[in-house]
């Protein structure tokens, strides 16, 4: 769609926007743009201390031996299973969700729809100041005794009894009062989106016409709300069996270790689609501006990411094939896991149908979309044969699932936050980025981050199990190669700093579209960046030619 | 990771073993070798239908991405059509990934149950119990034989032994070849799991729950497992050694282990 309200927007820029100096403008926030940026500082934030926890277990791993958590500076074994379990949590918890859903979402889920803000903008303040003081409680769990030393080291699981006697000391009660908080704080900001999606939609967008991303938003956040009370259960028996002398998951009074991990995979499965579903929707958005041709299939589009979230709730026990569960049980949960290929391979293809007889520009959010379809596709058929029980005996806690889900994720998952960033980094902050720079970012990125993961599947098939801080002689050669591609994806990282800075420094001013005809989006309508408050009065939504994107 | 063959490999030799198990060694790419028929299963089922399956699968989506950025760019193609809708196209790529899934579940069924099922009959079991950190093993079919397995801690302690270190117990357990083995699993503390990757075994010790699986080892000699899943600080330091002997080996075994657990207990009673 496209409108013609230009001149009315331009009108509202006027000059009621606190200068960024101001503490109360972010304090007090309830601008869902100025909401948005603070969600992506902080996922920056988050993602440079789970990047340096990553480089530790690389540095640990390059060798046998245990040459950094050799009870030194950076403390003992227990201390690499903190930093593992930090990692992971911060990754999740800090970095994915709140660049892709908090970060983008809140920046451009109310203008791609035309609305003015959120539907509850000083619950959306609450929602973001509720995560630093989430990953401040994360944190502080590291230097609190855990009972084998200081930090709860039990992988991001939080599996009993490991999680219960096994870490008698509060620092386990300091993350799960930290993982509750991130938890509100994302069911508050899932009410405010299904509100906004809901009802404050321009006049004549119909929800078969929402952009693809706003789609990808809406399901997300009902995944989120359906997941996390069943995870803040789970959570709270935790908490009550350390200290209130509960049983749930206690054997020796009548509870199950299984049932929590029923519990947490209820939850943590859709998670996992929770953190890639929105960066199906800015793919989407990317490979039809670039290729300048309308996304490709818009309804079966939508309706494979509904399918993706709704299997993605009956399909939580693959994560537990080796419990001990009965095997017709086993049997329905391959079944079910495979299934999810189905609507996934719709979503890889349409994309690419997208792109099939387009004209194509390769600036750098394409390049990070393409990338990202590739790499995504690797994780994804890695899944299927995982999905296969009888196969999965043999990879199960290996790093051949480490190789799997950091495709997915640490490939898939980020490759779409830069993605989006690049393609909406002129719009938030008005200026033009250097693309060499950028594009020299995905490059380095690209081969970093596949020598780091990719001979991870060889040592998963020889039998690496997950989690060790020293490994068997004959692990040494991947290990090697995979430390070097960290080596090299830190490169990367410094590259994007720099493009930062520098794009901050020199201060290109970009104009309302940057990108061209294939932009056509309601984002593009606005300046760049967007007027402190746009769409006082709705946007007129015209029909063209080219059918909904 | 059986060290029996654990010649080096050189690069050439690798990229050929991607289809075919090898053992654990330093280039390896795939399985090691299988020992028992379940995991001949699964590196059959693994190496020539999943792999070959996700590998074209992988280079036919990588295909499609190079053509596009060959013929679609900006310069080749200056006009983009605006089709986005394609009926036929849309049912092949549903129903074709359905036709491969429902392929690859014809394998995937069976094997599950045979891997799941403890066969009827079976000659020994075996228990196995995890503790923090350390394996220790009853034969509940001979009284009074247990074996506590620790990993041997230091390099030189490892080499002394003949063992590869981090993989090395002082006690290993005893199987004879060619027996089908109930092997059951529990825990004492935390959660622990025991696997033998060649044995295609990998079953979780849980307090206060019974696991079994089964094997039945075709070869003799010694395998090395590691506890899979995460259990406190020396997670890593808790491997699963396994000796698979003769019938005849076995016995003395049993018999010199019965006789030292007397001893002991004679001993305790004086």
């Amino acid at each position: 769609m496209a409108h013609d309200t230009h001149t009315d927007i331009n009108a509202f820029d006027v000059s009621d926007r606190p200068s960024i100096f101001n503490p109360w403008r972010w304090l007090n926030s309830t601008n869902h743009k100025d909401i948005g940026t603070m969600y992506l500082i902080f996922a920056i934030i988050a993602g440079l201390i789970g990047g340096g926890m990553s480089g530790l277990m690389r540095w640990e791993l390059m060798e046998p031996g245990i040459q950094v958590f050799n009870g030194g500076l950076w403390g003992n074994e227990h201390n690499y299973l903190v930093v593992m379990t930090l990692h992971g949590l911060i990754m999740i918890f800090f970095m994915v969700m709140p660049a892709l859903i908090g970060g983008f979402g809140n920046w451009f889920v109310p203008i791609l729809i035309g609305a003015p803000d959120m539907a509850f903008p000083r619950m959306n303040n609450i929602s973001f100041w509720l995560m630093p003081a989430s990953l401040g409680l994360a944190v502080l769990s590291t230097f609190v005794d855990g009972g084998p030393g200081n930090g709860f080291g039990g992988g991001w699981v939080l599996y009993p009894p490991l999680s219960t006697s096994g870490h008698a000391g509060p620092s386990m009660d300091l993350l799960i009062l930290s993982l509750h908080i991130a938890g509100i704080s994302s069911i508050l900001g899932s009410i405010n989106f299904i509100t906004t999606i809901l009802n404050m939609r321009a006049p004549g967008m119909t929800m078969f016409k929402m952009p693809l991303f706003v789609w990808s938003v809406f399901v997300t956040v009902w995944l989120l709300v359906l997941s996390l009370p069943v995870l803040a259960g789970a959570l709270t028996m935790l908490l009550t069996d350390r200290n209130f002398g509960t049983g749930f998951f206690d054997p020796a009074q009548g509870g199950d270790p299984i049932m929590f991990q029923h519990l947490f995979w209820f939850f943590g499965h859709p998670e996992v689609y929770i953190l890639i579903l929105p960066g199906f929707g800015i793919i989407s958005h990317i490979v039809s501006t670039f290729s300048r041709k309308p996304v490709f299939g818009y309804t079966p589009m939508v309706l494979a990411m509904v399918a993706i979230g709704f299997v993605g709730f009956i399909v939580w026990a693959h994560h537990m094939y080796t419990v001990g569960m009965n095997v017709n049980l086993k049997a329905y949960f391959v079944a079910a896991t495979m299934i999810i290929a189905v609507p996934t391979g719709i979503k890889i293809f349409s994309w690419i149908a997208t792109m099939w007889g387009g004209s194509i520009r390769f600036t750098v959010p394409m390049m990070w979309a393409i990338g990202f379809i590739f790499v995504f596709t690797v994780g994804g058929v890695t899944g299927v044969v995982l999905a296969n029980a009888g196969v999965d005996t043999a990879m199960h806690d290996t790093y051949y699932v480490v190789a799997h889900f950091h495709y997915t994720m640490s490939l898939g998952a980020v490759f779409t936050i830069f993605a989006g960033f690049y393609y909406w980094l002129p719009k938030m902050s008005g200026y033009k980025y250097n693309g060499f720079l950028g594009g020299l970012h995905f490059f380095i990125t690209f081969v970093g981050v596949n020598l780091i993961f990719f001979p991870q599947h060889f040592l998963g098939l020889q039998g690496m199990p997950r989690r060790y801080v020293d490994y068997a002689d004959q692990f040494e050669y991947w290990h090697k190669i995979s430390t070097y591609g960290y080596m090299v994806t830190v490169v990367g990282v410094i590259v994007f700093l720099v493009m930062l800075a520098e794009c901050f420094l020199v201060k290109r001013k970009a104009g309302a579209n940057p990108w061209g005809d294939g932009a056509d989006t309601l984002e593009w309508t606005l300046s760049s960046p967007p007027p402190f408050h746009q769409f006082s009065e709705p946007p007129v939504l015209v029909e063209d030619e080219k059918d909904h994107h | 990771m059986n060290f029996s063959k654990a010649d080096k490999f050189i690069c050439f030799g690798a990229l050929a073993s991607i289809l075919g198990a090898t053992n654990a060694m330093a280039q390896g790419l795939g399985f090691q070798e299988p020992v028992t028929p379940v995991m001949h299963d699964i590196v059959d089922f693994h190496d020539n239908i999943l792999m070959p399956i996700i590998v074209v699968i992988s280079l036919f989506v990588l295909g499609l991405l190079v053509w596009i950025i060959v013929r679609y760019n900006a310069k080749s193609n200056p006009n983009p059509s605006k089709f986005t809708h394609n009926t036929t196209i849309e049912i092949i790529w549903t129903v074709v990934p359905v036709l491969i899934l429902l392929g690859i579940s014809i394998k995937s069924f069976p094997l599950l149950y045979k891997e799941d099922v403890v066969p009827s009959k079976y000659d020994l079991t075996i228990k196995a119990i995890g503790h923090q950190w350390y394996w220790e093993y009853e034969y509940p079919d001979y009284e009074g034989v247990s074996v506590t397995a620790n990993m041997l801690e230091t390099r030189e302690e490892a080499q002394k032994a003949g063992k590869p270190f981090r993989l090395g117990t002082d006690n290993a357990i005893l199987v004879p070849v060619g027996k089908v083995v109930r092997f059951q699993t529990t825990a004492a503390d935390v959660i622990h799991s025991w696997t033998i990757p060649e044995f295609g075994v990998k079953i979780d010790a849980v307090p206060g729950k019974l696991n079994q699986e089964w094997f039945q080892v075709e070869k003799t000699g010694t395998y090395y497992g590691q506890c899979s899943e995460v259990c406190g600080i020396k997670h890593y330091g808790m491997p699963i050694e396994v000796k698979v002997v003769s019938q005849a080996e076995f016995d003395a075994w049993i018999a010199s282990q019965k006789s030292a657990s007397t001893d002991t207990i004679k001993f305790a009673a004086k």
